[in-house]
């Protein structure tokens, strides 16, 4: 008997020598959702991100600072005038398909973004006027109007190279069989299921990278994910929820990361978007400070996220450079909310406020509304499913909007299409002419030192007349395995795998 | 037996078109923009325009229902909105692992509520009748994604006998395939086993009652021939239909069991689809999944036939 258990044992350590190297060189990725198309060009979701920072380089990347660094551009240089862009390229990189990478390929990826119909990218690429090879490693690119935010766009989907070759050949379809230059090559996608990607061994950086393989499990109930990780199914899990957070610290095996993202959580107001714009909260904008103002901020991020979740007034976190620390995020004051109500003339405030169905946010209203309460707001909610609010809210059809960002790299992006008269996301309908004037003037100046008092002006203005009332900043929470080493944390809530390992 | 089948058919057809019919009008009564779904965060009015164009969004909705129908009727059900994959070889993707999570579940399913509800019949109102309608009673009033969480912790976080979630094509690695679904469909064979132990247990003691039971007990037969092949074969026809309904439920997909261990079946797919606004997805899989069920309560028709030879030799 125990000679037939020491064989047996002997042949299960055999098994697991076997077995081990494997095991180490696959990494298996649980995320939040889904992605939608693979195709950078036509995505929009986060999930989505994930994967391409594996599968396609860009032209930039950004660093943990949110500086911005090279990846297949060497180097780049602005005009003094702003209107143009040189950009030096990499000459050893190739895409998985065997088309090299040089000028032609970036001026058509380029001009896909700004030119193929289905393109989301038409906004981030708007300043473009043209773009051409200027050599076999160098682009030129021609701007409408200068642009500060432009290589910063370049660090997400719109620098992603996909391969002339093959989007060519695919049309609009690429995204069912994406062909990029990152570290990582498509192997296979099941909906719902897994996207399996394999190692690219022709990749500059290949030795930087220390799995063969990943697979991308779509897990959406957070509690799940958790158990796959607990459990080893998992290597990795993003976007762990705040509840889970806790639990999950105290488990030994585990190793529970955050960082805040670049976006914010916020409540927009229907300032001028059709009749619904007529209350007192839309019309007034001492209506608008006393909300503000009779929200704790420090303790919803306490009670509604459990710590993972920053509080902020901005559309930049605190820890961000470009927050104006002239308006700090303010304690509570329902004795000041009900002063400034007085000061408008009114008493109590009915207001209606809309928000998206799922439970932390409806969660985060119920309190919000106790709390505005106490200042003199009977706050109807809403809930709303999301397709349903979108429209709504660009309709005007609201008075209250709980709205999230993903937030930008560079500051223009989380507050230009927001704030200026008529731009895209503008759903407030919110118009001032001076605002229009100071971030317009911060896209033409490319120095921070020359941005940044820009900002701090227009960011002054909209504390006062609070078109978008911020309340937060998400954190993204990622559980790991303990044998995962190496792992960075990037306030884009990317997962960067160079030089992340499997040790045992 | 074949014209009875094709008539079946040839009155499942004009079902269908109601069902098409009526799920295209429900999507399009649905506030929100699939556009502005679509878009996600790029809100550049040519985009958005080229969007309604493509999809065919600003025609009438009779010309939008009829170019479906059109196409359906030569195999396309256009593509997802969402990822560009033609619905049809989403369906294909589906199917099977729809199917299997179906299959298995009515395995523990009728396992455990036919026999339960023979036990309670036979020994009514005694311990086992008790303990029957508690489990009964049990498994419909625990919640799936309760149940579902508290398996994935037991069975996989604490004795890690098997993987929390996920799935794995049947033929491409059977025994894994089998282990990823035995708790999916563990969850909701017994929340249908109790249903099943409920109206086997009603439809026996109706039938162990009648005068033929007291006669072949009478004429001397043994009491496990009297239950089995006397009492249950009569028993069993309204619990055909009853399968056969909750077959035709599980095809559409169970979402919350689905979501809960991860499974990419049907459910999913369409929740997601209803959400993105994906027309086509949901247009496909309603109708995929209807004409399942007219294939599954065609299948329980026949079978009526061959369990009550009565149904079968009528003319």
């Amino acid at each position: 008997m125990s000679k037939y258990l020491s064989r047996t044992a002997m042949g299960m350590l055999m098994a697991c020598a076997v077995a081990l190297p494997a095991a180490a060189a696959d990494l298996r990725i649980g995320l939040q959702d889904d992605a939608d198309t693979l195709d950078p060009t036509q995505s929009r979701t986060f999930a989505g991100r994930l994967v391409y920072t594996s599968l396609c380089d860009k032209l930039v990347d950004i660093n943990q600072n949110v500086e911005i660094v090279p990846q297949l551009a060497t180097d780049w240089t602005i005009s003094d005038d702003g209107m143009s862009a040189v950009l030096n390229l990499r000459d050893d990189a190739t895409f998985h398909d065997g088309t090299p990478f040089n000028a032609e390929a970036v001026v058509y990826n380029i001009e896909r973004g700004l030119t193929m119909p289905e393109s989301r990218r038409k906004s981030e690429l708007a300043s473009i006027e043209k773009v051409e090879a200027t050599g076999p490693y160098q682009v030129t690119i021609t701007l409408k109007t200068p642009d500060a935010s432009l290589m910063s766009q370049f660090t997400d989907r719109a620098g992603m190279m996909v391969s002339p070759t093959a989007a060519k050949a695919a049309g609009a379809d690429f995204g069912l069989n994406p062909v990029c230059s990152g570290p990582y090559k498509f192997v296979e996608r099941i909906q719902q299921d897994r996207i399996v990607l394999e190692k690219f061994a022709e990749h500059r950086d290949a030795d930087k990278y220390h799995f063969d393989k990943l697979t991308f499990l779509p897990i959406p109930d957070s509690t799940v994910r958790l158990a796959n990780l607990r459990s080893g199914d998992l290597d990795m899990v993003e976007r762990m929820a705040a509840t889970d957070a806790a639990p999950a610290s105290a488990d030994p095996n585990l190793n529970i990361l955050d960082v805040t993202s670049l976006g914010y959580i916020s409540i927009y107001v229907n300032v001028g978007n059709g009749p619904r714009a007529e209350t007192p909260i839309g019309q007034n904008k001492l209506v608008r400070q006393a909300f503000s103002k009779a929200i704790d901020r420090e303790a919803l991020v306490q009670i509604v996220y459990e710590g993972m979740a920053a509080a902020g007034n901005q559309p930049y976190s605190p820890t961000s450079p470009w927050y104006n620390k002239d308006h700090p995020v303010q304690p509570r004051d329902v004795e000041g909310a009900k002063a400034l109500l007085k000061e408008a003339g009114l008493e109590r405030v009915q207001v209606e406020l809309q928000h998206p169905n799922n439970p932390v946010v409806a969660q985060m209203m119920q309190v919000i509304q106790a709390m505005t309460a106490e200042a003199g707001f009977d706050v109807t909610l809403r809930a709303t499913e999301f397709a349903t609010l979108l429209s709504e809210q660009s309709q005007g059809n609201y008075e209250l909007s709980r709205m999230n960002w993903s937030g930008r790299p560079d500051p223009d992006g989380s507050i230009h299409q927001f704030k200026v008269c008529g731009a895209p996301q503008n759903d407030m309908h919110y118009c001032n002419p001076k605002v229009d004037e100071l971030l317009n003037k911060a896209r033409t100046v490319f120095s921070f030192e020359e941005r940044k008092p820009l900002y701090d002006e227009a960011l002054a203005i909209l504390a006062d007349e609070l078109p978008i009332i911020y309340l937060a900043h998400e954190k993204y929470v990622y559980g790991l395995n303990k044998k995962i080493e190496g792992f960075e944390l990037y306030p884009d809530g990317m997962i960067r795998l160079a030089n992340v390992k499997k040790v045992d | 037996m074949i014209p009875y089948i094709a008539r079946r058919i040839l009155i499942a057809l004009p079902t269908l078109l109601i069902v098409s019919v009526i799920v295209f009008l429900l999507q399009k009564l649905l506030p929100g923009d699939p556009v502005l779904a679509l878009a996600g965060e790029e809100r550049d009015p040519a985009t958005l325009e080229f969007l309604r164009e493509r999809y065919g969004f600003n025609d009438p909705l009779v010309v939008q229902y009829f170019r479906w129908l059109g196409h359906a009727l030569v195999g396309d059900l256009g593509i997802s909105l969402r990822t560009n994959q033609p619905v049809l070889e989403l369906i294909g993707e589906k199917l099977p692992v729809t199917l299997q999570l179906a299959l298995m579940s009515m395995v523990f399913a009728l396992g455990i509520g036919i026999p339960a509800g023979i036990i309670a019949a036979v020994y009514k109102n005694s311990v086992f009748d008790w303990f029957a309608n508690f489990v009964a009673l049990s498994g419909m009033s625990i919640p799936n994604f309760w149940l579902g969480i508290m398996l994935i912790l037991l069975i996989s976080v604490n004795l890690g006998w098997l993987p929390a979630s996920g799935y794995e094509p049947f033929f491409r690695d059977p025994v894994r395939s089998l282990q990823t679904m035995l708790m999916p469909s563990f969850v909701l064979g017994t929340a249908l086993a109790a249903t099943i132990m409920r109206h086997t247990r009603s439809s026996m003691l109706t039938v162990l009652r009648s005068d033929y039971i007291r006669t072949a007990r009478a004429k001397g037969l043994s009491r496990r021939e009297v239950i089995l092949s006397h009492s249950f074969r009569n028993a069993v026809l309204p619990i055909i239909t009853l399968t056969a309904i909750l077959f035709g439920e599980l095809m559409a997909g169970a979402v919350l069991t689905e979501q809960i261990f991860a499974i990419p079946g049907f459910g999913k797919l369409t929740v997601d689809a209803v959400f993105n606004r994906d027309y086509a997805v949901v247009q496909g899989v309603v109708l995929c999944t209807a004409v399942g069920f007219l294939f599954i309560n065609l299948v329980a028709d026949v079978l009526y036939g061959v369990f009550n030879p009565r149904i079968r030799n009528a003319k």
